[in-house]
């Protein structure tokens, strides 16, 4: 028990670490209290609806982390994480549906008004449990967790990575995406499930609730962050990057690579699910777009203009992107995805590592200016 | 039906009873043992009757032309080729003819690859942590912790292979000789008991070439190792016993100057090899 305490609380003394989370508090603690102090009206107002926006960010932010441990450190593309985390969702939907109780549009006790519109007598099966708030949490995790343990054990099993594995993880989620617009599948087909009222007993229009919302993103941020260093830190992080970089070499060591990159990705899979579940709540919906490949590889440009493979740059690059997105689609929506592909391309030619490697590289400077004379002493 | 057959006519203690690593027996001298090895592919008959010993702690070159079999007969030793015929035995206690890889790798036979691969983005010594014998299952992994115990082999291999002083450089930035010392550093966290090497100073500079010999030398004793290179310059520098492989068959063996006076080792490969090199070296 020691020693799996030990390998959690590994990255609190790591200064990179320590500095991420400082940030990321002083940040939340910020905007609370520029929302419940200063009085609205004021410039320095921040306004519950940007808190919200802000807590969408956050959510994403924690999806770009989970993909870039398996991208990052792992060497997996994955180009259908939003399945994961509109599973997610759709646990924490569905648990929001059945807490609306009678007070639907058809005003039906039990079903949601989808299936009274669709004419069902009862619940479909798998909708049973998700009244307890337990349960749906339960299933945030398992339902994106199982995908990935099944999807991830064919596909390992039979050592599919590299281009392949990309174009089967589209598939899936594209494959997903049509399911869930089927009316017969029990998950509100085109609409998907929106109408929530509230959320463990609380209102989720009230501003409490949330401000209550965007904390829990960013301490569910936080917490996933920490739990991805502890990964990558560990033994078992620089197996992964050995798995990354030469995977027959890891095998002709002994380790089981496909096990590796199994446990990996189920957790990986599960944090984009608690980011789903998270994000629902926040913008009042969740339909089967949340599947569409497109967002499954924006995704990855997150990851990709932040900096791969260093945890905090998939933070700046989901931030960065979707507030840029947040202003270009008010401004001109129809110029975004342009914008969007011409910030890749930028990266791609001028910060090949992203944002990330250009803080680092920066870095690497100023230390090598700063040691150049004493270096210089200890090589001669 | 074939468990039965295989029950029936075992002559050690079955998988599931046996201790994970029982000891390789070497009493009777040989440490690897080849007897009437034949292996053809399509027809061509890479290994063809080879006899071949190598006693413990014994530093043996292999030498021989393209396509001689030296590459085909690793492949049997460790388990990625079958023979024909033939019997392949670790010390007197192991058929290997009965093991797949992993098992003989974990039996203590390590082998380097021509190509050195080590993890570049790792470290020298994480590359060293990750070679070390450990359990390699998925929790005890994750949870793992360099024990003080570890920390010193991991920095008794660094000096062995002269690589203490890059102990917290990334693999990548490595020389080619560093990678390939680098490489034998952790096949020796595995603790062998056999090293197998293919072409460990290919595309070396003279100077690599004197510190790898340092290196196998020095290795012989605690080690048994087996050499296959092609540089004739390194092989005389240090081998005590030259085997000459030709044609998938033994074409002769003994000291390096005996070898090298046989007529039919002149003919078949050192004539016109020794040449190239003395070329080589104008």
């Amino acid at each position: 028990m020691l020693a799996s305490r030990s390998w959690l609380s590994r990255p609190l003394r790591e200064r990179s670490t320590q500095i991420f989370l400082g940030v990321l508090l002083a940040a939340l603690a910020v905007f609370t209290l520029l929302n419940l102090i200063v009085p609205a009206g004021h410039p320095l107002h921040v306004s519950t609806y940007t808190v919200t926006l802000l807590g969408k960010y956050l959510s994403f932010a924690l999806l770009a982390v989970a993909l870039d441990l398996v991208w990052g450190y792992l060497g997996i593309l994955s180009l259908g994480h939003g399945a994961f985390f509109a599973l997610g969702g759709y646990a924490m939907g569905m648990y929001l549906m059945r807490q609306i109780g009678d007070r639907g549009v058809y005003g039906d006790p039990v079903l949601p008004d989808f299936m009274v519109f669709l004419d069902w007598d009862s619940l479909p099966w798998y909708w049973h449990g998700f009244d307890m708030a337990w349960f749906a949490l339960l299933m945030v995790l398992l339902a994106p967790g199982l995908l990935a343990l099944v999807f991830g054990f064919l596909a390992f099993r039979s050592r599919v990575t590299g281009v392949y594995l990309s174009i089967i993880t589209q598939a899936l989620t594209f494959a997903l995406m049509l399911a869930f617009f089927r009316n017969e599948m029990g998950f509100g087909g085109n609409n998907g499930l929106t109408d929530f009222k509230e959320l463990l007993g609380y209102d989720l229009r009230s501003d409490a609730t949330r401000l209550g919302l965007f904390l829990a993103s960013g301490l569910a941020l936080a917490l996933g962050y920490v739990l991805c260093r502890a990964i990558v830190a560990s033994k078992l992080g620089r197996v992964s990057m050995a798995c990354r970089d030469a995977e027959a070499r890891t095998r002709f060591l002994g380790y089981r690579v496909e096990r590796v990159q199994l446990f990996v990705f189920v957790v990986s899979a599960m944090l984009a699910g608690v980011a789903g579940a998270l994000y629902v709540p926040q913008v009042g919906i969740i339909n089967p777009g949340e599947f569409s490949p497109i967002f499954s590889i924006e995704v990855v440009l997150w990851v990709a203009l932040g900096g791969r493979g260093t945890l905090y740059g998939a933070v700046i690059g989901a931030l960065v992107v979707n507030y840029a997105k947040t202003v270009f689609t008010g401004v001109m929506p129809e110029a975004w995805l342009f914008a969007l592909g011409g910030l890749f391309v930028v990266v791609t030619v001028l910060l090949p590592k992203g944002v990330a490697g250009l803080l680092a590289s920066l870095r690497r400077r100023r230390d090598d200016d700063a040691s150049e004379t004493p270096a210089q002493g200890a090589s001669s | 039906m074939n468990l039965l057959k295989e029950m029936a006519s075992r002559d050690r203690v079955f998988d599931f009873m046996a201790p994970a690593r029982s000891p390789v027996d070497v009493r009777h001298g040989p440490i690897l043992y080849l007897e009437d090895v034949s292996v053809s592919f399509d027809g061509f008959r890479a290994i063809n009757d080879l006899n071949l010993t190598i006693d413990d702690g014994e530093l043996r070159c292999i030498i021989g032309p393209n396509g001689a079999g030296k590459t085909t007969m690793m492949d049997i030793i460790t388990g990625k080729t079958r023979p024909d015929h033939g019997s392949v035995w670790f010390g007197s206690r192991h058929d290997l003819l009965t093991m797949n890889e992993p098992q003989i790798a974990s039996l203590g036979i390590g082998r380097k690859f021509q190509k050195p691969t080590v993890f570049e983005a790792l470290t020298v010594f994480e590359n060293l942590e990750l070679a070390m014998a450990a359990d390699k299952r998925i929790w005890p992994t994750l949870t793992a912790r360099l024990s003080g115990e570890a920390r010193d082999r991991i920095d008794e291999v660094l000096v062995t292979i002269g690589l203490t002083g890059h102990r917290d450089r990334p693999a990548g930035i490595l020389s080619h000789g560093q990678k390939q010392w680098l490489e034998i550093g952790m096949l020796l966290m595995q603790r062998p008991r056999l090293l197998l090497v293919d072409e460990p100073v290919a595309g070396m500079t003279e100077q690599e070439m004197e510190r790898t010999a340092e290196l196998l030398t020095g290795l012989a004793g605690k080690q048994s190792v087996v050499v296959v290179e092609h540089d004739m310059g390194f092989v005389r520098s240090i081998a005590r016993t030259v085997t000459v492989l030709h044609q998938g068959s033994v074409l002769a063996e003994g000291s390096m100057d005996q070898v090298s006076s046989d007529p039919r080792v002149v003919e078949v490969y050192l004539g016109t090899e020794s040449d190239n090199t003395e070329d080589a070296r104008c």
